[in-house]
């Protein structure tokens, strides 16, 4: 399959299943929303290493969140509920708690539950104040700018995280460049999110290495400086990859962002340099989630 | 199916138990074993039928005409359904109700929704004493669900309140939210003195600073509460004048008390 001089490779990106939570970040203005999530969401690529996934899916109007105020939707992405409860409860502590004009609600409504500010509660030192509305129970803890509201729990649901695809290009600023386009085409998309800085990652990971501490290593299959040392996937006029990791509630919503992601680098062709789109796998051994690139592009 | 309609024939001109009528209890019931339902008359028992003209079949929808001040109990214990009251209806309204909704188009004894734990309440005239109030010797007023009343409150509304709301669209009496322990009154009229006494913890949420304010409240200041708009939300919701009025306000000046007890109660003042 050949797009706009582009090949899309006969190969799937292997994806698995987890656990995630919406949650809805709200204060004065959009601008301090946004601090809250951002650093609510840092150091959240990947559960490797951060025990989390995590991104912002999208600005929320006043008119869209529970206190009438402007906000923004975080998605967060765990292999547990147990972990995404623990590193949600300490990111609701330290990140939008401390965060001037918050307040933070639940985004999902699900039979099952996990904690948001039920313990984050005992901030306020015993002058915490429960209001239950509409069957929904919040907390007030007194700050020192007025009052942190808080939902206590949070729905959470079944999802799949680690659909992806890899963008080969002739140079380093013509993957980045497609990359950034496939991101705009992406960051509008509903129940999705590209937890790693900007949506892109430059250093795609196999499974193991020869040090036996690292559960993941450098894929050296599609590095670039080693072409001539190893077994590689790359051709001779490929000089950079970079890839795309994309976490979403449901398959569909994966293959959505897939397929307006690879279009959008369609989109720039061969003519800026960009010579295939791939993707990563581990054999189909360890994902029970297929993404074919070819199937998405038809 | 149409609903199960009992009309009083008379005022009766003494109480009548008649908590005997809720939607769950009649559900299933032939129009014969309706008719013949006990109510208790002081230490005598009538049949319905002595009193109550029956017509309709559907026990959910259960609808009182011509009710009397003196029909005690109505809506008690139920657990579902839809109760309308045409007419006043005597004390203890909704007593220990567990779900479902009653409105009546007048107005209603003391202890109404006593012991209430969901559901709505809806009077359309005014509530006696104790509204959501505990009865004596118990330890909690309502426990949950929604007191909606239109007209005016008696004393001591939602003394003891533990959860839910109480929605006062005219005044209330003195003693208002007296030893609550959590939940929400607001009164859109004015109240009487001493609103808050002995509160443990809960909201009282007032238009207008109440003439007799206890001492052992304490001026915490003008505040932006964001719950406030929530809570506005929720209640606008209802068929009220809570509709429009300070929907979205979240501004208001914040008493902290009852300080002679616990002292994590809060007067709230609209701004």
């Amino acid at each position: 399959m050949i797009i706009n001089g582009v090949t899309i490779d006969e190969t799937y990106a292997e994806a698995f299943g987890m656990k995630a939570t919406r949650i809805v970040i709200t204060a004065l203005n959009h601008r301090w929303a946004r601090h809250a999530a951002a650093a609510m969401t840092g150091f959240a690529t990947s559960v490797i290493g951060c025990g989390i996934e995590a991104g912002i899916e999208n600005e929320l109007a006043a008119g869209e969140t529970p206190d009438g105020r402007p906000g923004v939707s975080v998605l967060m992405f765990g292999m547990s509920a147990r972990d995404l409860e623990k590193h949600l409860e300490k990111r609701v502590g330290q990140c939008i708690l401390t965060s001037p004009t918050s307040a933070v609600f639940a985004g999902m409504s699900a039979e099952k539950t996990i904690n948001l500010g039920k313990n984050v509660r005992y901030f306020g030192d015993g002058y915490q104040i429960s209001k239950l509305i509409d069957g929904r129970r919040f907390w007030r803890v007194p700050v020192m700018d007025g009052e942190f509201l808080a939902e206590e729990s949070t729905g959470y649901c079944s999802a799949v995280g680690g659909g992806n695809f890899l963008v080969l290009a002739e140079s380093q600023a013509q993957a980045l460049t497609a990359c950034e386009a496939a991101i705009d085409a992406m960051l509008d998309l509903p129940n999705v999110i590209m937890p790693f800085p900007g949506g892109v990652v430059r250093s795609g990971s196999k499974v193991g290495s020869k040090y036996k501490a690292l559960p993941a290593s450098t894929n050296q299959a599609f590095c670039p400086t080693l072409k001539g040392l190893t077994q590689t996937a790359l051709s001779d006029d490929i000089e950079s990859v970079m890839e795309i990791v994309i976490n979403g509630l449901e398959e569909t919503d994966i293959r959505r962002a897939m397929r307006a992601g690879i279009n959008a680098v369609c989109t720039l062709g061969a003519d800026s340099g960009i010579r295939r789109v791939s993707a990563g796998n581990y054999g189909g051994n360890l994902g029970k989630f297929h993404f074919h690139l070819r199937e998405i592009m038809a | 199916m149409s609903a199960l309609t009992l009309t009083l024939r008379e005022q009766p001109g003494h109480g009548l138990d008649v908590s005997l009528l809720t939607p769950d209890r009649l559900r299933g019931l032939s129009p014969a074993a309706i008719s013949a339902l006990p109510l208790c008359n002081g230490n005598r028992r009538l049949q319905l039928s002595s009193l109550f003209d029956i017509s309709g079949n559907d026990a959910q929808q259960l609808v009182i005409l011509n009710s009397s001040r003196h029909l005690h109990g109505i809506g008690s214990g139920m657990t579902s359904g839809h109760i309308r009251i045409e007419g006043d209806c005597g004390n203890h309204l909704g007593q220990g109700m567990i779900n479902g909704t009653i409105e009546t188009s007048g107005n209603s004894g003391h202890w109404t929704a006593s012991g209430m734990r969901d559901g709505i309440i809806t009077v359309a005239g005014n509530c006696g004493n104790f509204a959501g109030g505990a009865l004596p010797g118990d330890r909690q007023g309502m426990r949950g669900g929604t007191l909606l009343v239109h007209g005016n409150c008696g004393d001591r509304t939602g003394d003891h309140l533990r959860r839910g709301y109480i929605l006062v669209a005219g005044n209330a009496g003195a003693y208002c939210g007296s030893r609550m322990v959590a939940g929400t009154i607001a009164v859109l009229g004015k109240v009487g003195p001493e609103p808050g006494y002995a509160m443990k913890r809960g909201t009282l949420l007032l238009c207008e600073v109440p003439g007799m304010l206890p001492a052992t409240f304490n001026d915490c200041g003008i505040h932006n509460l964001g719950f406030l708009h929530l809570l506005t939300r929720s209640i606008a919701a209802l068929d009220s004048r809570f509709a429009g009025q300070n929907t979205g306000k979240y501004r208001v000046h914040r008493y902290a008390g009852d300080l002679a007890v616990d002292g994590q109660g809060e007067l709230l003042v609209w701004v």
